[in-house]
């Protein structure tokens, strides 16, 4: 039994986007397939979570441990630049693969495992009664550009600042955030304070952060989704495992936890 | 007069101690490594960079200006006044120097934010701190007060007591102890509570991020600063950073106290 259960593990390290085997996950067996190989992959910090979860369930089908090691995109992305360990790399946009493909630290091809939608995050209850991004106007053109809400963004060099821009150039709106910050979790944190009336974040930002927010969807937003791009790394000691671990997230499981996650589906083709 | 080593230091103390030194000293090294002279004035003359350089000093030094008003008196109550909880009150007190400052932050915010403690009755008053300079000051000022608190307390616990009571004799108040011959004695310890609280406020990041959030001019101080262009151009947060660390040496180097002359060297 037990050089059975190595054999599928070798099995599935060789077949890419093999379907999990549905009793492999039995207790003892599983067990002792942890020793079979090991990867880790750098996801961006809105994964954290969903990869843990699926990363669980990877295990469980393909006797490989995955470490997930989760980070804002650019600081991964210094990471791997500075040399460190790793085999599968899931930032949280395709600028930040972009950058990593051309300092020559991924395998093409790249891959989108999932995607997001920005969203008005509000506090509960929306207390500043937010409806839509022209809300958040403060162009002479709009209504009352005097008494607008306060709006918290992230930062133009930041995956979530850039998309925000995007989203208030597509609406035609100005905005005039109070603050831009550094990561999304500082967005959030504000909004969910009730310091800032209105943060722009991803959906499944809002998801994760439970009852303390609400979110006002933004019209027209599906045209302009972000895609996190996952790609093996050069420095992959197990190439063919990171790649059946991304062909993981893509089938029917992965991209199953993905969604009840609130994450919009991947390009498998 | 050569100065040499004396009794309470052996020889083998100099092993650790260097590799102590190199501990700090190195990665400062491999910083100013990274470092392109050519480039520097380049990097170091964006708009986002000049307005974050000077409202970390404005902010700095103000924050500096209220460690000094509210940590002198601070330090004299908890050096000489013992009640009931003084002990207890110290602690507390000191506490910012081992909390992560981002605790601070969220501290802050529930204490002066919108929905804060005291946020609803300064909004009646018309004061709105958050997202303003005024939280970046009040993070700094927190972070910071407990340095000059241990410093200058410390100074106090130091003055001798004849010097005191010889005063009194002379028919001296409290007040006039306190300003012509506390003060000046303390200097010493009031000047490196200046350069601790000082330091500790330019590089304040944890708790003015979770507080005050970060604009330009207004709110992203050069730590902020840094943080973000670390996102994109690694080159100008080198820049910064050494910036930075200049900042630091010229205000250390500037005020560094003067060792008492019957001091232990």
């Amino acid at each position: 039994m037990r050089t059975s259960a190595g054999l599928l593990a070798a099995a599935l390290l060789v077949l890419p986007g093999c379907a999990p085997a549905p009793n492999a996950a039995d207790g003892q067996d599983a067990d002792d397939q942890h020793t079979a190989a090991q990867i880790t992959v750098f996801a961006a910090a809105s994964l954290d979570e969903v990869m843990t979860t699926v990363a669980d369930d990877y295990t469980a089908a393909s006797g490989v441990d995955v470490e997930i090691s989760s980070a804002g995109s650019a600081g991964l992305l210094a990471q791997l630049q500075q040399g460190a360990p790793a085999d599968v790399f899931i930032p949280a946009d395709e600028q930040t693969m972009e950058r990593a493909a051309s300092a020559e630290l991924i395998t093409p091809p790249t891959r989108r495992i999932a995607a997001n939608t920005l969203v008005i995050a509000v506090p509960a209850g929306n207390p500043a009664q937010i409806r839509s991004l022209q809300d958040l106007d403060t162009s002479p053109a709009a209504d009352s550009p005097e008494s607008s809400p306060a709006l918290v963004v992230c930062a133009e060099q930041v995956p979530c600042g850039a998309a925000a821009q995007q989203a208030a150039d597509a609406a035609g709106v100005t905005l005039s955030p109070v603050s831009e910050e550094l990561a999304v979790t500082d967005v959030l944190g504000k909004v969910s304070s009730a310091e800032a009336d209105a943060g722009l974040v991803y959906s499944t930002d809002v998801l994760r952060a439970g009852d303390q927010l609400d979110s006002v969807e933004i019209e027209g937003a599906e045209a302009y989704p972000n895609h996190y791009p996952a790609a093996v790394l050069q420095g992959s000691a197990q190439p063919a495992a990171a790649r059946d671990f991304i062909e993981f997230l893509l089938s029917a499981p992965g991209q199953r936890a993905l969604r009840e996650a609130g994450f919009s589906p991947g390009d498998p083709g | 007069m050569s100065r040499r080593p004396t009794v309470i230091m052996p020889r083998w103390v100099l092993f650790p101690a260097a590799i102590g030194a190199a501990f700090i000293l190195l990665p400062i090294v491999a910083l100013l490594t990274r470092v392109d002279p050519a480039e520097l004035p380049f990097l170091l003359s964006s708009p986002s960079a000049v307005a974050a350089l000077w409202l970390s000093l404005r902010t700095a030094l103000l924050a500096t200006v209220l460690c000094v008003i509210l940590g002198v008196p601070l330090a004299l109550m908890l050096s000489q006044h013992r009640f009931p909880g003084s002990g207890l009150l110290r602690t507390l007190i000191l506490l910012p120097l081992v909390l992560p400052p981002v605790i601070g932050g969220i501290a802050l915010l529930t204490t002066f934010g919108r929905q804060g403690l005291l946020g609803q009755s300064l909004e009646i008053l018309g004061v709105q701190v958050a997202f303003s300079t005024a939280a970046v000051v009040l993070a700094q000022t927190f972070v910071s007060l407990p340095f000059m608190v241990i410093a200058v307390e410390a100074a106090i616990r130091g003055v001798q007591k004849e010097v005191v009571e010889a005063a009194v004799v002379d028919g001296a108040g409290p007040t006039q102890l306190l300003r012509s011959i506390v003060l000046p004695l303390i200097t010493p310890g009031l000047a490196s509570g200046v350069v601790l609280a000082f330091a500790r406020s330019l590089g304040e990041f944890g708790a003015t991020i979770a507080f005050a959030g970060s604009l330009q001019g207004v709110t992203r101080t050069l730590p902020l600063e840094i943080y973000l262009q670390r996102e994109t151009d690694p080159d100008a947060a080198v820049a910064l950073s050494v910036l930075l660390i200049l900042v630091a040496v010229v205000v250390i180097g500037l005020t560094r106290p003067r060792t008492a002359p019957d001091a232990l060297r």
